[in-house]
């Protein structure tokens, strides 16, 4: 059993480590990851969201009628995203405010409603709080290591440290719109490159 | 801002997919085949203007006077599902002609963050009832340009020879960037 846990966690760090080997969240993988402090906060959000909602779903999942099952998972993401709102604007409000409007968009990303269909409507609770957690720490990883990549090309620092002195010029492309397309495209294929056998 | 601006900076210089950023799960998905781009356009706009009313209906008449803002992401929600949910329902017993084109996209919009999104930026802005209206057929027809434009690259580029970790939606990626670099010529304008 414990074993199975483990492996339950850590399929989320790699084996199916979101958005590069589900291709799924986008939106906030390309909006937000202008620096690495925006990506790994967006990151922690949704890993909140995750777990919390895969736990409910997860106890819940012999009440819910099939029928009506995804307006009831709809409904139990958005009360823990209202949470995640709330908490935000208490705590850490600065984030709140550049994370803007993908805050409440965690509402609609693929992960957590696909985590909810896929995994907790089906198993039970130790087993969906490993899955919630191995995926949203993988999430949070990727954001935070393309957040990471496009802030020291595209401005030259990293966490408000100058990297190449004062002589180098910020390739700004890279934390504009079109460079968060490029880069992750580039960061596809170096995965592509890596997990092939 | 004028009606004339607005229209310009939602269509273009805000595009919702390749400036903004919402909506890209079914921007990647349904962009292989121009068929399913056309399908997917036309549902969307036709939700979204729809949907961008009504949540704004319901924010300012129902979240606002009984003090509930801090709902609004739930209300949204639920407005925009069962929203869905009618229209399907709508179409296919009054408009089949319609439904058959747009049929098996509709389910997939409840989902699609542009719509959410859209209506979040309109009660953010503080938008009227004709800029929300605007701004709602604006960014989806933003949204359409875009991924039919998208769509045509990418079908030209299942004809081209695509290094092998590149292929699929790594290079598609690398391709809505040059898009996204073309739209961002218009910068400036408004």
């Amino acid at each position: 059993m414990a074993k199975t846990l483990v492996q339950e966690f850590t399929k989320g760090l790699w084996a199916e480590i979101p958005p590069f080997r589900l291709v799924l969240g986008l939106c906030p993988t390309l909006g937000v990851t202008t620096s690495m402090k925006n990506g790994l906060g967006m990151g922690l959000a949704t890993t909140f969201v995750l777990v919390f909602s895969n736990i409910l779903v997860s106890l819940m999942r012999n009440l819910i009628p099939s029928k009506v099952r995804i307006a009831c998972f709809i409904i139990i993401i958005a009360t823990f995203v209202i949470v995640v709102e709330l908490l935000m604007q208490a705590y850490a409000y600065a984030l709140f405010q550049t994370l803007g409007v993908f805050i409440p968009l965690i509402v609609v990303n693929c992960i957590v409603l696909g985590r909810a269909e896929a995994f907790a409507s089906k198993n039970g609770l130790l087993a969906s709080t490993a899955d919630g957690l191995g995926i949203g720490i993988g999430f949070s990883l990727s954001l935070a290591a393309l957040g990471a990549v496009r802030e020291i090309i595209g401005t030259g620092m990293f966490f408000g440290y100058s990297l190449f002195g004062p002589n180098y010029k910020p390739f700004t492309f890279m934390i504009q719109a079109p460079g968060a397309f490029v880069a992750l495209g580039l960061m596809l294929c170096l995965m592509n490159l890596v997990g092939k056998k | 801002m004028g009606y004339f601006e607005l229209i310009v900076s939602c269509i273009f210089v805000n595009n919702i997919l390749l400036a903004q950023f919402l909506g890209n799960c079914p921007f990647l998905g349904t962009s292989k085949k121009m068929e399913t781009a056309v399908g997917m356009a036309m549902a969307v706009v036709f939700v979204l203007v729809l949907a961008g009313v009504i949540t704004w209906v319901t924010y300012t008449f129902l979240l606002v006077p009984f003090d509930l803002v801090y709902l609004r992401t739930l209300a949204f929600i639920l407005v925009i599902a069962s929203l869905v949910q009618f229209v399907e329902m709508f179409l296919k017993k009054s408009i089949p002609a319609l439904y058959a084109g747009l049929g098996i996209f509709l389910p997939l919009i409840t989902t699609n963050c542009a719509v959410l999104g859209v209506c979040i930026i309109n009660v953010d802005k503080e938008f009227t009832f004709m800029q929300t209206l605007v701004s709602s057929f604006a960014y989806a027809v933003g949204f359409g340009l875009a991924l039919i434009l998208f769509a045509g690259v990418r079908e030209r580029i299942l004809l081209a020879r695509v290094p092998r970790p590149l292929q699929d939606t790594s290079i598609g990626l690398v391709a809505a960037g040059l898009l996204s670099l073309t739209f961002f010529a218009f910068r400036g304008m408004v």
